[in-house]
């Protein structure tokens, strides 16, 4: 049955089609039409917010903690080039959103008319694909396209201007079924070839090691499944990177933590000792690698991922299998299965042995204080507090980033949202309300810095108007901790514009906005507050005042090989050369 | 390490194409990157080239196919195997992105340029130019009496050693089209 409508109703019905229940947008002179559509329907929620970053971090938010296609909605000119930032953030982490932009009117375009930006010019390298519909009739195939490419393969932003007067045109609609196949389809199974070559790898390995990342995550809960599965089996030790947590469980036996410039001591020094090194949808990002010429230069690697430009981009491996984790590790499982299920039990026996060494260093103990609160210590009462709760984390960027990935666990995927590529201060208040429309029961927390935290904090008003009982879980140091954290060892300890003078107090600040403010200072107050905060059941912004000065570790100063890691202060004097302060 | 036994060419995708990893040296490759004619996808190919820092020497474009909508788009880079390969990854890996081909790689093949060459000149130098031109099979396509304009196609090289010829006997302007090329065999 084919129906005409006008381009406004096209891009709401096809939302529906998709499968769509919440947006999260802004109006504008250009997207009027669009939002005409949406009051006269109650299927898909409007969610509005305060910025349109704020509508993009929303909708990474709701995408990374269902596994669905997130959706925003903005208006032409500074509603799309304010939803830029969220749209490269989406791009580095793989995040699967469709971003839909109203545009002036096509006999507009090009005569620098109001509120007129070139859309798809800016959002080109910071989108997997975008469109510029110049006629209705092609709208709803595209918003098909648009979702399809999103979702499928690497997963990614897309975005889709539609010019008003599109808005207004009538034209058939064209249901997702009837649109003609995308020449767009990657590959999801591996190479058997390849699969088999890293199974008699596998079997003769004395120190392997499971490098998993974000892909694990975007392949579905399957994948974590099967990469449980295998560590079980194998019993090879498992890391993950930042994106990668809570695919393979932090209470799991083979857990040895995160990797990385902050990563755990065990996880590292595995990584630079292993023998063969399992890459499962990471992308050898700089934070994990360091220096990139004395990385792990002892191990045969092999690299699962879905994007063939990820593999050998930074490292060159030695086994590439280029295909969907989920679909590579069930036959690596088959495989590896049906050849007698050998590992070499010596080797691993010894290499554990070596491993437990290195976990007794125990690299995340710190210095606490009875009369300070240590940022480590807020986030270990909070894991405390909430463990076994229907929980999900997300953060902003920066010191309070690192330590929650130090010292919460995560025992699922989807339950952990954090800018990683990009690091993008301000994700985090946006994205814990994204998730809180998706999970409306669950108990979300964003931890978060005071510095972070400000850059998208009216955002508030978007968790009040829509009753999302954010918890706002703010280690407040009136630094920017991380560029302080630098400045002490790169820069001579000249803290140049990294403390905020004139922070606001936010008790009131809370109050404000209408929702529940918490100060907390006193370590030996902070148990009953974390609770206030938890049992409060409305948005929450909790103040907790931290030690100024605490730094990060274990830290791998830049161009600096994992092995030559920092566990605390005493060992960061002159560490970092001008060779590596150039780096960032 | 001794190679893998992964067959060479088990999948499109030039990951499995194991030569050597640690050369250095630059190479030229021409590549054919066969995209859906769409508004703004020679935006998105070179945006890929200035974004990551690749080299374009040449490049030409036009619509090949036209009831498909397909374009050709043929270019000639620099860079190590390594960078070569991450180009080619980097364009596969984009949606509007068809195919691409390392005619390179893949074996031998045809490439040729058309180059257009003003000459002003009288006396010896005029009838040098046009005697130079016949040798290299350069057309006339214009003429005045104190200029020619030569058509002329061959490979790069070819059109970059008429234009020194041409250089001393008064050349004033040249039009390359950039490189067209196709893999030699059925």
């Amino acid at each position: 049955m084919t129906k005409t409508m006008t381009g406004a109703d096209m891009v709401v019905q096809a939302l529906k089609d998709q499968g769509v229940e919440v947006v999260f947008g802004y109006p504008g002179g250009a997207v009027l039409p669009i939002y005409d559509a949406i009051f006269q329907q109650n299927d898909i929620r409007h969610v509005l917010v305060r910025h349109e970053q704020g509508a993009v971090h929303m909708a990474e938010g709701y995408a990374r903690s269902t596994g669905k296609v997130g959706v925003a909605l903005v208006t032409s000119g500074p509603g799309a080039t304010n939803a830029v930032t969220g749209l490269v953030d989406a791009l580095m982490d793989s995040i699967p959103i469709v971003v839909i932009s109203g545009q002036v009117p096509t006999f507009m375009i090009g005569t620098d008319g109001f509120q007129e930006a070139d859309t798809v010019g800016i959002t080109r390298p910071c989108t997997k694909m975008n469109w510029l519909v110049k006629d209705t009739a092609n709208l709803a195939e595209t918003i098909h396209q648009a979702f399809h490419v999103s979702r499928s393969g690497r997963p990614g932003p897309v975005l889709i201007d539609i010019p008003k007067d599109v808005q207004f045109a009538t034209s058939t609609y064209v249901t997702k079924e009837k649109i003609k196949i995308s020449h767009y389809q990657p590959k999801l199974k591996g190479d058997i070839d390849a699969i088999t070559a890293l199974v008699e790898l596998m079997e003769t390995a004395e120190r392997p090691i499971l490098y998993t990342g974000g892909g694990v995550i975007n392949s579905g809960p399957g994948a974590s499944q099967l990469l449980r599965e295998l560590a079980a089996a194998t019993d090879f030790p498992v890391t993950s990177t930042l994106m990668g947590l809570g695919a393979y469980p932090a209470s799991g036996k083979n857990w040895l933590g995160m990797l990385g410039m902050h990563g755990l001591y065990e996880a590292n020094l595995a990584m630079h000792g292993c023998d063969l090194m399992i890459n499962i949808g990471a992308r050898f990002d700089d934070r994990i690698t360091g220096r990139v010429k004395d990385f792990s230069p002892r191990s045969k690697k092999a690299h699962i991922d879905i994007d063939a430009s990820s593999i050998n981009k930074v490292i060159r491996v030695d086994v590439p299998i280029i295909g969907d984790v989920g679909h590579v590790l069930e036959d690596l499982l088959r495989v590896w299965k049906s050849r007698g299920r050998k590992t070499n039990k010596d080797g691993l026996a010894k290499w554990w042995k070596q491993i437990d060494e290195w976990r007794a260093v125990k690299c995340l103990s710190y210095k606490n204080s009875t009369t300070t609160i240590k940022p480590q210590y807020a986030l270990q009462r909070l894991e405390a507090l909430t463990k076994g709760m229907n929980r999900y984390i997300t953060t902003e960027v920066g010191q309070h980033q690192m330590w929650a990935a130090q010292f919460l666990g995560f025992e699922d995927p989807n339950r952990w949202m954090t800018s990683g590529g990009l690091g993008t201060m301000g994700y985090g208040l946006p994205a814990s309300i994204g998730v809180q429309i998706a999970h409306p029961d669950a108990l979300v927390i964003n931890v978060a810095g005071e510095a972070s935290w400000l850059m998208n904090m009216q955002e508030m008003g978007t968790a009040m108007q829509f009753r999302a009982p954010v918890k706002q879980f703010i280690l407040n140091n009136e630094r920017l901790g991380m560029v302080r954290q630098w400045q002490e060892l790169l820069h001579g300890e000249r803290y140049s514009h990294s403390w905020s003078d004139a922070l606001p107090d936010f008790v009131k600040l809370a109050e404000a906005f209408g929702c529940k403010g918490i100060k907390c200072s006193d370590p030996k107050d902070l148990d009953d507050a974390i609770m206030d905060m938890l049992k409060y059941p409305g948005p929450v912004i909790f103040d907790c005042l931290v030690e100024k000065h605490e730094n990060c570790f274990p830290m791998i100063p830049s161009g600096k090989p994992h092995n030559e890691m920092l566990l605390g202060d005493a060992d960061t004097q002159g560490v970092i050369g001008a060779k590596g302060a150039v780096l960032v | 390490m001794s190679p893998l036994n992964i067959k060479k060419g088990s999948s499109s995708h030039s990951a499995y194409d194991l030569r050597d990893s640690n050369a250095q040296a630059e190479e030229s490759h021409t590549l054919a990157v066969i995209v859906e004619n769409e508004p703004g996808v020679l935006a998105r190919v070179i945006g890929l080239f200035s974004g990551r820092g690749y080299n374009i020497d040449s490049l030409t474009v036009a619509e090949v196919d036209h009831t498909g909508h397909l374009s050709r788009i043929t270019i000639v880079t620099r860079g190590t195997p390594a960078v070569i390969d991450q180009i080619e990854a980097q364009l596969s890996r984009m949606v509007p992105v068809h195919a691409v081909h390392d005619l390179t790689a893949d074996g031998p093949s045809v490439q040729r340029e058309l180059a257009l060459f003003k000459v002003a000149g009288k006396g010896e130098a005029r009838i040098e130019a046009l005697r130079l031109a016949e040798i290299f099979r350069a057309n006339v396509v214009d003429s005045t009496l104190e200029s020619f304009v030569f058509e002329m196609t061959g490979t790069p090289e070819k059109i970059d050693a008429f234009a020194e010829l041409m250089r001393p006997l008064g050349l004033r302007e040249i039009a390359r089209t950039g490189v067209a090329a196709l893999a030699r065999g059925a």
